[in-house]
């Protein structure tokens, strides 16, 4: 089991320990900056502070402890012809990584779309340009709380280095099998309930707030859709809606459990014009069938007056599937070391959660 | 010869020290130019992946706020002060 917890915060990196019998903050960087995406790597730490003032950045931490700054992913020159993009040509946010693939290979998921690479552990980046060159990439749009689309997860194969399925908010479910050569939109089965009747089955305007791939067996995915949950059991190319969510089926974030298929976490709200925890209480959903039904958790977590939302990337489980970890929008952390079962708050109010990732 | 001030609020990240641009330059464009050529860390603070002065950032060449914020073409005397500032937003 891991015993250390990264928490991207609108206020800093905090770094948790477990000693003895429970977690605390054991360390804090960056401390009064945002932090959009954290993630570990061959014993490293890399941290996106994203400045209000001065743009994304990008840091690493190195084994012995010190932080340096890294090369931005950047996008290349705007040309000349490109007036119909809707999407400007700047990094707007780094909104997570994912290791996989190779040694060293590290994607980052960005704002306003385009999906990025490093070979380094995340020295120098460069665009995946065949993605970000689609023609249908401009059909992407906006999420909430930014005006760009952003892709929210990245899912590498663990079979197959060549085999990358991105999800994009809102733009669908892309796959590639040649290494990043050539890209399709491949979600067949979504629908939304934000398009006109005769659009909302149509592949690209799927709001996929986040997927997550069960690493044991790939072929299952599942999908926290801006609408409802969706899964697959062929790679993300069908899907199929489940529809016995509980309490809801809004929310954010979606773990897969690491071996077994038919199990993952989900952290509901009341959609969607609200996006609080449904009646004040906030539970963690857990199906173990696959979707067919649902346990709504909730011992250790706030009953009365809860309004913590959870974002996509504030939700973790680690390689065992017995501890998970969650953040909120209101600053809390909530760690289980069952499954789910039951919950311990981190004796903190941390600023509001963007992302947690065990390492 | 043009001077380039930094706001001291990017001293947390990283040096940003006043540079002496020398004789040459005559517009922000190319006064900052010559700041990062020995700065480059310092490009991406300012300037966003399209060479644009970021949103958030605010410049003033000789005390006036400068308007050409995409191709920074605004013009640079040979004695003035160039102050980068960061912009009043946030909380």
């Amino acid at each position: 089991m891991t015993d250390t917890i990264h928490v991207a915060t609108r206020k800093g990196l905090f770094e948790l320990k477990r000693t003895g019998g429970g977690w605390d903050v054991a360390d804090m960087h960056f401390l009064g900056d945002p932090i959009s995406a954290v993630a570990t790597i061959g014993g490293m730490t890399l941290a996106a502070p994203d400045l209000g003032h001065f743009g994304p950045k990008l840091w690493r931490r190195d084994e012995a402890g010190s932080w340096a700054e890294m090369a931005m992913p950047t996008f290349p020159e705007k040309p000349e012809n490109a007036e119909d993009d809707p999407h400007p040509w700047t990094l707007g946010r780094i909104w997570n990584f994912t290791p996989g693939g190779a040694e060293g290979r590290i994607y980052a998921g960005t704002m306003p779309g385009g999906l990025f690479r490093s070979d380094d552990l995340g020295e120098t980046w460069s665009l995946v340009e065949p993605l970000w060159r689609h023609p249908d990439r401009k059909k992407w749009f906006g999420v909430a709380g930014g005006e760009m689309p952003g892709i929210s997860s990245v899912l590498v194969d663990p079979r197959d280095a060549d085999h990358i399925t991105v999800g994009v908010s809102t733009g669908g479910v892309w796959s590639t099998r040649d290494g990043g050569e050539t890209w399709a939109v491949i979600n067949k089965g979504m629908v939304n309930e934000y398009m006109p009747p005769d659009q909302q089955g149509d592949p690209i305007p799927q709001d996929i707030h986040q997927l997550s791939q069960c690493p044991a067996q790939p072929d299952v995915v599942w999908c926290q859709h801006h609408s409802a949950i969706f899964r697959s059991t062929d790679g993300g190319e069908n899907w199929v809606m489940v529809d016995a969510a509980q309490p809801t089926g809004f929310g954010f974030a979606v773990q897969a459990h690491p071996t077994d298929p038919e199990t993952a976490w989900f952290v509901p709200a009341e959609k969607d014009e609200r996006r609080v925890p449904k009646d004040g209480k906030l539970v963690v959903s857990r199906t173990r069938d696959g979707g067919k039904s649902f346990d709504v958790l909730s011992n250790g977590l706030p009953q009365k007056h809860a309004y913590d939302l959870v974002y996509r990337h504030a939700l973790a489980v680690d390689a065992t599937g017995e501890r998970l970890v969650f953040g909120s929008t209101s600053g809390g952390v909530w760690i289980s070391e069952d499954a789910g079962d039951s919950w311990s708050a981190l004796d903190a109010r941390l600023p509001p959660v963007a992302a947690v990732a065990f390492s | 010869m043009p001077t380039v001030h930094f706001t001291s609020q990017l001293e947390r990240f990283l040096p940003a020290p006043s540079v002496d641009v020398g004789v040459g330059p005559e517009t922000l464009g190319a006064a900052l130019a010559a700041v990062f050529d020995g700065h480059p860390t310092l490009r991406g603070y300012i300037l966003d992946d399209q060479g644009a002065l970021r949103r958030h950032v605010a410049v003033f060449v000789a005390g006036v706020q400068v308007t050409d914020r995409e191709k920074l073409t605004d013009p640079v005397g040979p004695d003035d002060e160039i102050h980068v500032f960061q912009a009043l937003s946030g909380g």
